[in-house]
């Protein structure tokens, strides 16, 4: 057994697993509502920044397959943790209470699922374009370097997507579910990895915890935002 | 003094191997008495009508021993914080309260009787590394080696557990991890436990694994049940200590 | 019956040095061809497996607990004394060794003693080694606290835990060895009796609480450290399940009791606040550094305490004591507490309780300073009682709490039986006629590390390992008779509770051989116990069966040995026509009301020798000889 397995079996290990690829995804979560929020920019800073990530080319894929792979090995120690768990009581109390544990807390693997199904819905949606190929099959011809170019009009895309208002209820639920779930995991990975002290512990948690709602606000301000019409303008209709 | 009438749901289990099931039961109490008082009062009037008395652990009924266990409306040791149920008195309750009383609820404690468990498995996770290996005799001075008071009084505050399992019945994982850190914490704060930090981290947490015991989950419902209040700040110890020791030892892995 | 004590020759500083070279050593080899049964687990019993196990040989120990940590030691408070002189106040080996006898009201060993204190500093080395994490100060170094009867600070403490983490870094030691495979731990077993083959102790038998079988153990010694029988009492400071059948069986079987009548009040504990209660907590000792103990001068004076003014307060052990005050040794300030109560002058409910009082503490050194001294034994305080002893001043009162008597030792803690050891509170060794605070740990660490280990191996030297089995006909005879003991507390099916039966003999024996005895209440007593005994076995109603956990058996057995036990305490108490330490007999008092011992007729300790059920004990005597610290009134004034 190598160290990495013997620290992945153990439910200490497996919970450092989990606060690093939790580190890894939660990244990939700023930095793809960084991507997004240029909505708000227009046309143009949307699908040009599209067409840079197209533009990496097999680098793309180096960054999708470890995406995946931290994503895969997030979700295969969240099993294994919860048949640890679930095995650890069969039988629980007929009267049941709790003391400080937080909602986001008691419900990690339900919200995780979900985003789970999100990142998938999310997927056939705006990247592969299955489930309305319609509203995924636009595109815009620019000029690049004196040519003329099609590309694919993302920004058309998302504006036309979040004016039906069934995509928005369905983001918006998500994201307030990923908020919840980072509301607990961000500040959580701290003491799994070790990090704590009466000092600063109760200002990481504060930090922590903000960001999860500011995330999941940012995200959802865009198909709000636009089904409301504060942006999106330059989309057609 | 006023008399308070309550009625309790018990749970019941005539052996290991037995179906149990929550009886309910009346008992007239006072403020004055303590929660194991007033189950006492009721076990003599169950002997007097020639049932079987409700089995349920306890000794020293000063808080120390960690013997008594039951989970008193969904709460390891009831409702007052930082109190064992032999030191709960019967004034954090009213007349005509309904109260649950169940047995600590984890694998790895499996029930022998009605509210008694066996909490072996807390023994075995000492015995694994829960210690300094010194023998009788071989010690220096006892003062040879300052401890810096901070550093002694956060010892003591780990070593305070008293090994109930009160923590095990609150997680919802069932986990030991704050009675596994506690111990950990307690010899980490001093020189004579550091000698040996690699080795117990490695070995406390993997016989912790080995009895069944859930993942902590940073619920901190552990620490708001310790009678003995006890911080997590002793399981992020662990929890890096343990990391480090599996990507350090030079013990074949 | 012969009392040889076998103290070692020679000046008193060198009796243990010359006992330990004259001992037979088992060579290190052969230890492990030595199996040796350790009964209970605290600190004496648990201190003795580990390191018994550490040298090597084959351990068993046992506990009635679920675990090793359970033990009562755990629950002693204030701290544990040793001859370090940290604080360089004087302290010395012969000045612990001197308090110790006086404060034993010069009723205890001398030999034993000094021994106690010399390996005392050994101990708090150890300790430290293990990890228990004493008090320390600023400068990283111990910290020392005063406790009664001495006027040095020599107590090291660990909060108001003390006994806590010794008892932890004690089953540290202990776990470490069960896991090295040297100690097997067997929990959850009790002892019900001392198997005696040839006249030497092979084994004991033991029921398990959770399958209630009966089963044999052989070993090549046995030792019991099984704790004090203060719970004959029913209210006492000891845990709900501390009893004194091992101690019992053992008297049965042959091992002369001594002292049986030394029983230790301790002054300061909660008051009883009704008939359903179950025990009684103690306050530590150590909050007489800093409170006052105080009843109001007028009798039936019902105004509450801040309101009787300074010039109407009683501040009683100053008052009567000016050199000690507040900090007087346990009998004399238990004694004093119960006079103003006689008096009328007690306060709270009922009438039994004094006042301790940190106001004036709390006003020179601050809340916080009393806080960090004694917070937790306040939080302890207010959860019984629901007062705050910040605000208003403690009710305190008398209560039972550590048994001086117990199974007579020679030297090297062997009982009368040979084979069979006791040590810690299970024996009478160290503490005379009164403990002082502090020392009941100090001596159960003392026996279990340092002296045992050495002198078990003088009589294991002599002994064949695994001479007999088993299936020896000793074993099936005892295990018959516990069998039979079994059944018949199970068939009795009356209609009484076992409770209401050891509550009723423990107010027997607390009205009549209690803080303050006489010989007709004694006389009155050894009339009752045998009538109560005998109604016992008549009514007593024991639910379930014996096949499986029953608590309401393991009581029954325990109470039903309280019934004998009780009535040889009286009988000690009554032949013993003195006043000393714990033991005062009405009768035999000074003009101003102080314990009035009889060195002439009474130096000696009382062991007693079983002769059968309900049959008058023989005694025996062993004369004590002060030749270090001469024989003296014993004066805190």
């Amino acid at each position: 057994m190598s160290r990495f397995q013997r620290l992945l079996a153990s439910s200490i290990g497996a919970k450092v697993g989990m606060a690093v690829t939790g580190i890894l995804l939660s990244f990939f979560v700023i930095g793809h509502l960084m991507g997004n929020l240029l909505v708000y920019q227009g046309r143009q800073a949307v699908n040009d920044y599209a067409a840079f990530l197209k533009g990496l080319g097999p680098w793309l894929w180096v960054v999708r397959a470890g995406l995946l792979s931290v994503f895969v090995l997030h979700i295969v120690l969240a099993i294994q943790l919860k048949r640890r768990n679930r095995a650890a009581r069969t039988v629980g109390y007929a009267k049941d209470h709790v003391n400080v544990a937080t909602v986001a807390s008691r419900y990690m693997v339900l919200t995780g699922m979900c985003v789970l199904a999100f990142v998938l819905l999310h997927l056939a949606h705006f990247t592969l374009g299955w489930i309305d190929p319609a509203t995924h099959a636009v595109t815009e011809k620019v000029i690049q370097g004196g040519v003329e170019i099609e590309r694919h009009d993302v920004y058309q895309m998302v504006v036309a997507g979040f004016r039906q208002p069934v995509y928005v209820v369905i983001y918006v639920v998500a994201m307030v579910l990923l908020g919840t779930h980072l509301f607990h995991g961000l500040q959580s990975l701290f003491q799994t990895l070790g990090v704590r002290h009466p000092g600063y512990t109760p200002t990481i948690v504060r930090v922590c915890r903000l960001v999860a709602v500011a995330l999941s606000a940012g995200y959802i301000s865009i198909p709000v935002g636009v089904l409301l019409g504060l942006t999106g303008a330059e989309g057609a209709s | 003094m006023q008399d308070m009438r309550l009625k309790l749901h018990i749970w019941r289990q005539a052996g290991p191997e037995a179906q149990g099931a929550l009886r309910t039961y009346e008992v007239t109490a006072n403020e004055h008495m303590s929660f194991l008082e007033m189950l006492d009062v009721l076990n003599q009037d169950l002997i007097e009508k020639g049932e079987e008395p409700v089995a349920f652990e306890h000794d020293c009924r000063e808080g120390i021993c960690g013997t008594c266990n039951m989970v008193i409306d969904g709460r390891p040791h009831g409702p007052q914080k930082g109190t064992t149920a032999c030191q709960l008195h019967m004034r954090a309750f009213k007349d005509g309260d309904e109260i649950h009383v169940e047995p600590w609820r984890a694998t790895a404690f499996p029930i022998i009787k009605d509210l008694v468990v066996d909490r072996a498995p807390f023994d075995r996770i000492i015995a694994s590394g829960g210690f300094v290996s010194v023998n009788t005799g071989a010690a220096q001075d006892a003062n040879e080696i300052p401890v810096p008071k901070a550093d002694a009084d956060d010892a003591f505050s780990y070593a305070a557990c008293i090994g109930c399992g009160a923590c095990v019945a609150a997680c919802k994982n069932a986990s030991a991890m704050l009675f596994t850190a506690a111990k950990f914490a307690h010899l980490e704060k001093l020189p004579q436990g550091r000698v040996e930090s690699e080795r117990r981290a490695l070995a406390m947490v993997e016989q912790h694994d080995a009895e069944g015991f859930g993942a902590c989950t940073n619920q901190y419902e552990c620490e708001a049940v310790c009678p003995k209040e006890i911080s997590v700040t002793s399981i992020a110890m662990l929890n890096k200590a343990y990391r480090s020791a599996v990507l350090k030892t030079r013990e074949t892995v | 019956m012969q009392l040889d004590s076998k103290i070692p020759s020679g000046p008193i500083e060198k009796k243990w040095d010359n006992r330990r070279f004259e001992l037979k050593l088992v060579n290190p080899a052969n230890k492990r061809k030595y199996k040796v049964l350790v009964v209970g687990t605290g600190l004496a019993g648990g201190s003795a497996a580990a390191t018994l196990g550490e040298l090597g040989y084959q351990v068993e120990a046992f506990t009635f607990h679920d675990s090793p940590r359970r033990a009562h030691s755990i629950a002693a408070q204030g701290g544990i004394n040793a001859a370090k002189n940290y604080k360089g106040d004087g302290d010395s080996v012969f000045r612990l060794f001197y308090d110790t006898v006086k404060g034993g009201d010069f009723r205890a060993r001398e030999a034993n003693v000094y021994r106690l204190a010399q390996v005392s500093v050994n101990i708090i080395d150890q300790c430290v080694a293990q990890g228990v994490p004493f008090a320390r100060e600023y400068g990283g170094y111990l910290d020392n606290r005063s406790f009664g009867g001495a006027q040095v600070s020599r107590t090291f403490y660990a909060r108001g835990q003390t006994g806590q983490q010794l008892l932890i870094g004690c089953y540290q030691a202990l776990e470490r060895q069960v896991k090295a495979g040297t100690v097997k731990m067997r929990t959850r077993k009790e002892m019900l009796d001392v198997v005696v083959v040839d006249g030497e102790a092979k084994g004991i038998i033991t029921r398990d609480l959770v399958t209630g079988q009966i089963e044999r153990h052989y070993g090549d010694a046995v030792v019991l450290a099984t704790g004090g029988y203060g719970n004959v009492f029913y209210l006492s400071t000891n845990a709900m399940n501390c009893n004194v059948t091992a101690a019992f069986r053992a008297y049965r079987r042959g091992a002369a009791f001594a002292n049986p009548c030394y029983t230790q009040i301790h002054p300061t504990c909660i008051p009883v606040s009704g008939d359903y209660q179950s025990k009684l907590t103690l306050m530590s000792e150590s909050l007489r550094n800093d409170g006052r103990i105080w009843v109001p001068k007028k009798a039936g004076d019902k105004r509450a305490a801040s309101d009787i003014p300074e010039s109407e307060r009683d501040y009683y052990l100053e008052r009567k004591y000016p050199s000690f005050g507040n900090l007087s040794p346990r009998d004399i300030a238990s004694r004093a507490a119960k006079e103003v109560c006689d008096e009328g002058r007690g306060v709270g409910p009922g009438g039994l309780g004094v006042y301790l009082d940190f106001a004036d503490s709390i006003r020179r050194l601050g809340e916080d300073t009393i806080r960090a001294r004694y917070g937790n034994l306040f939080q302890m305080y207010e959860k019984i009682t629901g007062e705050n002893p910040y605000r208003v001043p403690m009710r305190i009162y008398p209560a039972v709490h550590y048994t001086m008597g117990g199974l007579w030792v020679d030297y090297n803690l062997m009982t009368t039986i040979p084979g069979l050891y006791a040590i810690g509170e299970a024996n009478f060794s160290d503490h005379g006629a009164n403990r002082l605070g502090a020392s009941a740990l100090m001596q159960g660490l003392a026996d279990g590390y340092f002296v045992l280990p050495y002198t078990i191996g003088d009589y294991l030297a002599t002994q064949k390992p695994g001479a007999v089995g088993v299936d020896h006909a000793a074993f099936a005879e005892a295990e018959n008779e516990v069998r039979a003991r079994t059944e018949r507390l199970l068939s009795v099916n009356g209609s009484r509770t076992v409770d209401s039966f050891h509550r009723e003999l423990g107010k027997l024996i607390w009205d009549h051989c209690g803080m303050a005895r006489t010989a007709d209440g004694l006389r009155d007593a050894l009339q009752k116990i045998p009538a109560l005994r005998e109604e016992f076995y008549g009514d007593v109603r024991v639910p379930g069966s014996g096949a499986a956990l029953n608590q309401e058996l393991e009581k029954a057995g325990r109470v039903a040995d309280f019934m004998e036990f009780g009535e040889l305490m009286c009988l000690d108490a009554l032949t013993r026509e003195e006043s000393a330490g714990g033991h005062f007999r009405s009768e035999h008092q000074t003009e101003d009301g102080e314990a009035q011992r009889d060195d002439e007729n009474y130096c000696h300790v009382a062991a007693w020798e079983y002769t059968g059920y309900g049959q008058k004990p023989n005694e025996h005597r062993e004369p004590l000889v002060f030749e270090n610290v001469k024989l003296a009134v014993r004066s805190y004034k």
